[in-house]
């Protein structure tokens, strides 16, 4: 007993040491990194939507989609080329959260399992990113669908 | 009963003193970029080295160093009796197919990072015991092929941590051979020491110098509790891939552990590979890591004289996608060989 007890101290303090030998994230350049560029995607995105809306003469939901889809056409060139990475790199969270990091989590397994063929590469490994999000997100989508059915 | 070529609890005694007569190494193209870069036998001049995928250009690389050393050995595959070589990837696959095209009888191994010393130690108790020389002990590892099995897809966007590491690009290998006044070796193996897995419970998959310092003090203490040596009896303790932050626990847990070691004596492999505005973070890592730095770098000085006793200590990370993904922590590895100069 005392020797697991004496084991358990070693290993708290060796996590202490862990914690204070181990840089950090530089949180506010990051944030400051994901605000800007996050920011301008977004502002991107509303420009396709105004854009849509006035000259293409499509309503608010046709504009939203148009939007998306040139977004995520963008990420998908991008990704293509080997460019997306070098700008998520820079940007974090700021490419991550609008719908081109959705883009880039599909586009780059697609990429990556190639080699291994069409069906037992690109086509199994295509949700290894995106999976949970689909999962997950598709999922609350349906719970919160039905309670707002019942419940108005 | 005491085994007669035991030295303590961990450590071994090489009576024969294996050569190393030859060496070799083969890296990419980010490697050559750093400060060993004009000191590589072969340079990749993309990753993928000219093949169909980057597991080939991995099998490519460990297939041409082997090939390059035999030549500088002047040596046929015929003419070595056993191979010993492992890698990162699964079922250790680069290593086997490169041993497919060699035709020389071969032996997996698998210590994650720390499979250089691993192979150097078994290798010389294959030569040391007289069962096999010369003897060609091998890593190599790929950093396109190891983010894929262990992270993420390279196109993907993510941010590394400061603590990650950079898996090297690389293979290095080395030639055993019992002692032959006809030869010029490059150094000699006298001792080593078996490394005992040491787990501190850590969980982090982006911090492998964490995960593998607790291990290396535990190999280093053994050795020096073992045999009675002081750090001070050689030119360089050397580590394998700690990298910075694995390197500063090192020197604070051996300390703790009763075991200072000082700081002028001790060098990484994966400090040494990258040149720190390579932004590899905390440094290189990998089984190529220690390989291309031991036969590019450090052999090299105990051939010259410049050093004349080295503990050469490969670290390795023992985990896989699965167990990670399951919750179990990380332990770690560390195998040590001396290495004298023989001039």
């Amino acid at each position: 007993m005392q020797n697991s007890s004496s084991k358990q101290d070693r290993i708290a303090e060796y996590k202490a040491l862990i914690a204070r030998i181990t840089p950090k994230s530089k949180l506010a350049v990051g944030c400051w990194r994901a605000f800007w560029v996050g920011g301008l995607i977004c502002v991107f995105g509303q420009t396709l939507i105004d854009y849509g809306r006035a000259s293409l003469k499509l309503n608010q939901s046709q504009a939203s989609a148009f939007a998306s889809i040139v977004l995520v056409f963008l990420t998908a060139a991008l990704t293509g080329v080997g460019v997306f990475d070098q700008i998520a790199k820079y940007a974090g969270a700021g490419t991550v959260v609008p719908i081109t990091g959705f883009a880039n989590a599909m586009v780059s397994p697609a990429m990556e399992f190639r080699p291994e063929g069409f069906v037992l590469g690109t086509g199994a490994k295509l949700f290894t990113i995106a999976g949970p999000v689909l999962v997950y997100g598709i999922s609350a989508s349906v719970i919160v669908g039905l309670i707002s059915y019942f419940v108005r | 009963m005491n085994a007669p070529n035991r030295m303590g609890h961990q450590t071994i005694v090489y009576r024969n003193t294996p050569w190393i007569t030859a060496t070799a190494c083969a890296a990419g193209p980010r490697e050559a970029q750093g400060p060993l870069g004009d000191k590589f036998d072969l340079v990749a001049d993309t990753p993928d080295f000219g093949q169909e995928s980057y597991e080939q250009a991995e099998v490519a690389l460990l297939r041409e160093a082997c090939r390059i050393c035999l030549d500088k050995a002047d040596l046929g595959e015929k003419g070595v009796e056993a191979m010993l070589g492992g890698d990162l990837l699964n079922q250790i696959m680069p290593s086997s197919l490169a041993a497919r095209s060699l035709k020389i009888p071969f032996l997996g191994m698998y210590g994650a990072c720390s499979t250089m010393s691993e192979g150097l130690l078994v290798g010389g108790l294959l030569v040391d015991g007289g069962y096999a020389s010369p003897v060609l002990c091998t890593a190599g590892s790929h950093y396109a092929t190891a983010e894929r099995q262990f992270r993420y897809p390279l196109e993907y966007g993510n941010q590394r941590t400061p603590a990650s590491q950079w898996t090297v690009t690389g293979a290095g290998v080395a030639l055993l051979s019992l002692p032959d006044p006809q030869v010029h070796p490059l150094a000699k193996l006298t001792r080593a020491c078996m490394g005992r897995v040491v787990d501190m419970g850590v969980t982090d998959a982006n911090n492998m110098g964490a995960a593998m310092a607790p291990a290396a003090a535990a190999t280093l203490c053994a050795y020096f509790d073992d045999t009675g040596d002081t750090p001070e009896q050689f030119d360089r303790v050397i580590t394998g891939d700690l990298g910075y932050v694995g390197s500063e626990l090192l020197l604070e847990w051996s300390d703790k552990m009763g075991h200072p070691l000082p700081r002028e004596r001790m060098m990484d492999c994966g400090l040494t590979i990258y040149d720190p505005q390579q932004d590899s973070h905390a440094g290189g890592s990998g089984c190529g890591c220690s390989a291309v730095v031991l036969s590019s770098f450090i052999l090299p000085k105990l051939q010259s004289g410049e050093w004349r006793r080295v503990l050469f200590m490969a670290t390795g990370a023992l985990l896989s996608p699965t167990t990670s993904m399951q919750g179990e922590t990380i332990p770690g590895v560390a195998h040590a060989v001396v290495i004298e100069g023989v001039r």
